[in-house]
């Protein structure tokens, strides 16, 4: 039911917006000077494109991409993998890449602009696309020396606490400390406070990284949180084995001990949240867990709702973490101009909105073609957001955060080795910081 | 032009498939022409060196150049700019992950050959002496025909904590026992991982064994029982020594494979929980990590514990020709 509701949507939607595009090109091709995308050569071959969606992803970028393809006759032959990473760090090596791809994070889009692989954005109208966003998104997307190297469609909302509607009934807590004593409240018996669940194949462990970047946010405010990430703090710093105390409280009362933990898949993480009685009464994750929780532990989605992650310490209040699908590109052609124009579009972008699964961090898309209550206050969040700080485990360097997904997995299972996981971290950390 | 032929690969596998053994046969042709023109002592002395250039020059392309850059790399920094020195081998013997890693890969290197080659000759004696050999065979030689990583993900769902999912745990469930994270519980992990390695090779073991013993000559056997051996001082005194060479064949191809292993454990706990082994350290230090220096010397590491392997298989090989 939902579904053809929402195909018939993206039909209306996509001829408005192919209406739109037609209108803005339809002269520029009668008098033969080119269209909007900044080119002046007829647009014409193919844009190649590798990104992280699959599956429904896949098919909601194709249907955003269909108005632009079909008005300029170029095709986009989309590629998806489970490990952007891998696949570009491999492609530069061998000088195979896609015009355009989806990056991994600031970090990797730094050093593959150092390398030279990756273009300058110069096209994109900067004042225009900021404007747009919350402040400071857009400067994520900025080399070190000022160049826009990357630019955000997608974005997520991080740090959203999770709960079955039929157990959590309270309204949403304003500071850790409530949300503590009401959870606490609520777990007795069969029921703990908590669901984690770590098990992600290659990237076991990032579920709880996210935990310790929305505790360091906000129990210890930007300024730490940015030095941190930028690894000018160290981890064995009293802010961050705080952050680790605070969390390790967390996974005392969690839902079936730390083998559960390390060996539950994230995505079936929160499953006993369903069960009866519930196993846990919270689950954290962003936004995107929702589908798991329909189609992994078949809740309906009137058994689950969420409210923001609450501050820790009153005097950094509002802030959110998050995270984006930044599009970098690797070959600079008249298509891949304009494609990446096309995208930045709140026109293109509501397309998926509406198919779901989005959510736009540009303000030109209205709250109200949200097609579900969850991405559209996630949106709001992240447009009303007072501090927003980028995924921080992204931003560092790669082995950095090869390692801090680990120390995740190893503090999950014996939280008493804190301090020798934090050395380890230091160690990590002046060698992957390091120059060379 | 180049670019084309790669985009037409139709045409490009043809090129490869046809196009090589052409020019090789052309090659040889060539040469041979060529010998004619010359004296016959001087054409006996060349007509090898020429014969065996080809795959001298492929050797040299393929393999020998490969194993000299990465020996180079190793000694460079990160970005390879500039030397380095020993620090690469420094870190790789000094971190206590890296060395977990290679204490692990001491365990897959006994334990996995040990299993393999028991188990393998344990069922090839057996299934020796029954009628429905075959089909016993066929059963314990199929998880051979399944990719290691296709078997990682099989036996990760055999692990699984949730006896739902997990057939092991469902198992302990049905007699009580208590719940086991077989992968995350230290050391035992170790010994989960291996042993799918051991479900994997244990019928190519058996095969190969059992080819081997099916050319033990029946008089042979039969003399020892007539002399008065029992089944197992045959087994002890003719059988094994007899075997021994097809054993030792059986076990080299295994420890070189423990030495590499690497899906397994990719797939089944990346390394987390103390299981990690030298080429998953490779691998992420190259792709995950960018350490390129680093990497080549984990390669490097590598490549020097299977030349003792290397070494003792030569010489094994130099023994058969001579008894020839």
């Amino acid at each position: 039911m939902r579904a053809t509701r929402g195909q018939f949507r993206v039909v209306v939607v996509g001829g408005a917006a192919l209406a739109l595009v037609l209108a803005a090109c339809g002269g520029g091709e009668e008098d033969g000077d080119g269209g909007e995308g900044g080119g002046d050569e007829e647009l014409s071959g193919t844009v190649s494109f590798i990104g992280s969606w699959s599956g429904d992803e896949q098919d909601s970028f194709l249907a955003m991409v269909a108005p632009w393809e079909e008005e300029t006759g170029v095709t986009v032959e989309y590629t998806g993998t489970r490990d952007l990473s891998q696949q570009l760090t491999t492609g530069i090596a061998s000088g195979n890449l896609p015009d355009i791809a989806g990056l991994p994070g600031p970090g990797p889009m730094n050093d593959w602009y150092g390398q030279g692989a990756l273009q300058p954005l110069d096209f994109v109208d900067f004042d225009t696309y900021s404007g747009a966003t919350p402040e400071g998104f857009a400067d994520l997307g900025m080399s070190e020396d000022g160049t826009l190297i990357g630019v955000f469609t997608k974005a997520a909302v991080k740090g959203l606490i999770y709960y079955n509607t039929a157990v959590w009934t309270a309204e949403p807590p304003a500071t850790w400390a409530d949300l503590e004593t009401a959870a606490g409240g609520l777990a007795t018996g069969e029921t703990a406070q908590w669901c984690v669940g770590l098990e992600s194949g290659a990237t076991s462990g990032w579920p709880a990284t996210d935990w310790i970047e929305d505790i360091v946010l906000r129990q210890a405010g930007p300024d730490v949180y940015d030095q941190w990430v930028a690894g000018e703090l160290a981890w064995s710093a009293p802010e961050i084995t705080a952050a680790f105390e605070t969390f390790g409280s967390v996974l005392e009362n969690s839902y079936g001990g730390s083998d559960y933990i390390v060996n539950t898949a994230f995505g079936r993480g929160a499953n006993p949240m369903f069960e009866d009685p519930p196993g846990c009464v919270l689950h954290h994750q962003a936004s995107f867990i929702t589908d798991f929780f329909v189609n992994e532990a078949g809740a309906t989605p009137e058994q689950f709702d969420f409210f923001p992650f609450p501050d820790i310490d009153p005097q950094y209040t509002g802030g959110v973490t998050g995270g984006g699908d930044l599009i970098g590109m690797f070959n600079d052609t008249p298509e891949a101009r304009s494609l990446i124009e096309y995208l930045l579009t709140p026109e293109a972008q509501q397309i998926w909105v509406e198919r779901g699964g989005f959510i736009s961090a540009n303000s030109g898309v209205p709250l109200d073609v949200y097609p579900d209550e969850t991405s559209m206050r996630s949106a709001e969040i992240l447009q009303n957001a007072q501090t927003f700080r980028f995924d921080g485990s992204d931003n560092m360097p790669a082995a950095m955060s090869d390692a801090f997904n680990r120390a995740m997995v190893a503090f999950a299972q014996n939280p008493g080795d804190l301090d020798s996981i934090l050395a380890g971290l230091d160690e990590t950390q002046t060698d992957a910081y390091a120059a060379d | 032009m180049l670019v084309d032929l790669f985009e037409n690969r139709l045409a490009l596998a043809l090129i490869v498939v046809l196009g090589v053994p052409a020019v090789l046969v052309l090659y040889i042709v060539a040469v041979e022409a060529l010998l004619t023109r010359v004296s016959r002592r001087v054409s006996a002395a060349v007509r090898p060196w020429l014969w065996l250039a080809p795959a001298l020059g492929f050797l040299g392309v393929f393999l020998v150049y490969p194993t000299l850059a990465t020996i180079y790399r190793s000694f460079q920094n990160r970005r390879g700019d500039a030397f380095s020195g020993l620090e690469n081998y420094v870190w790789f013997f000094t971190r206590s992950d890296t060395l977990i890693a290679l204490r692990n890969n001491v365990l897959w290197v006994l334990l996995l050959p040990l299993l393999v080659v028991a188990l393998g000759l344990g069922i090839a004696v057996l299934v020796d002496r029954v009628r429905y050999e075959v089909v016993v065979k066929s059963v314990v030689f199929l998880p051979m025909a399944i990719s290691f990583v296709a078997a990682g993900v099989i036996w990760r769902l055999m692990y699984d904590l949730n006896p739902n999912t997990g057939t092991l745990n469902a198992a302990l469930d049905l007699v009580n026992g208590p719940r086991v994270a077989w992968l995350s519980t230290s050391p035992i992990n170790n010994l989960m991982l291996i042993l799918v390695g051991v479900w994997m090779f244990t019928g190519l073991a058996m095969v190969i064994l059992s080819a081997g013993l099916k050319g033990i000559s029946a008089e042979l056997l039969e003399a020892a029982r007539i002399d008065g051996a029992n089944e197992r001082e045959v087994f002890r005194f003719v059988i094994l020594p007899l075997l021994a060479p097809t054993i030792a064949v059986v076990a080299t191809t295994v420890i070189i494979f423990a030495l590499k292993t690497f899906d397994i454990v990719y797939v089944m706990t990346n390394g987390n929980f103390e299981t990690d082994v030298i080429a998953n350290t490779m691998y992420k230090e190259l792709f995950a990590n960018g350490q390129q220096g680093r990497a080549a010397a984990v390669a490097v590491v590598l490549l020097l514990a299977t030349v003792p392997v290397m070494i003792l298989n030569v010489k094994r090989f130099k023994q058969q020709e001579e008894v020839r």
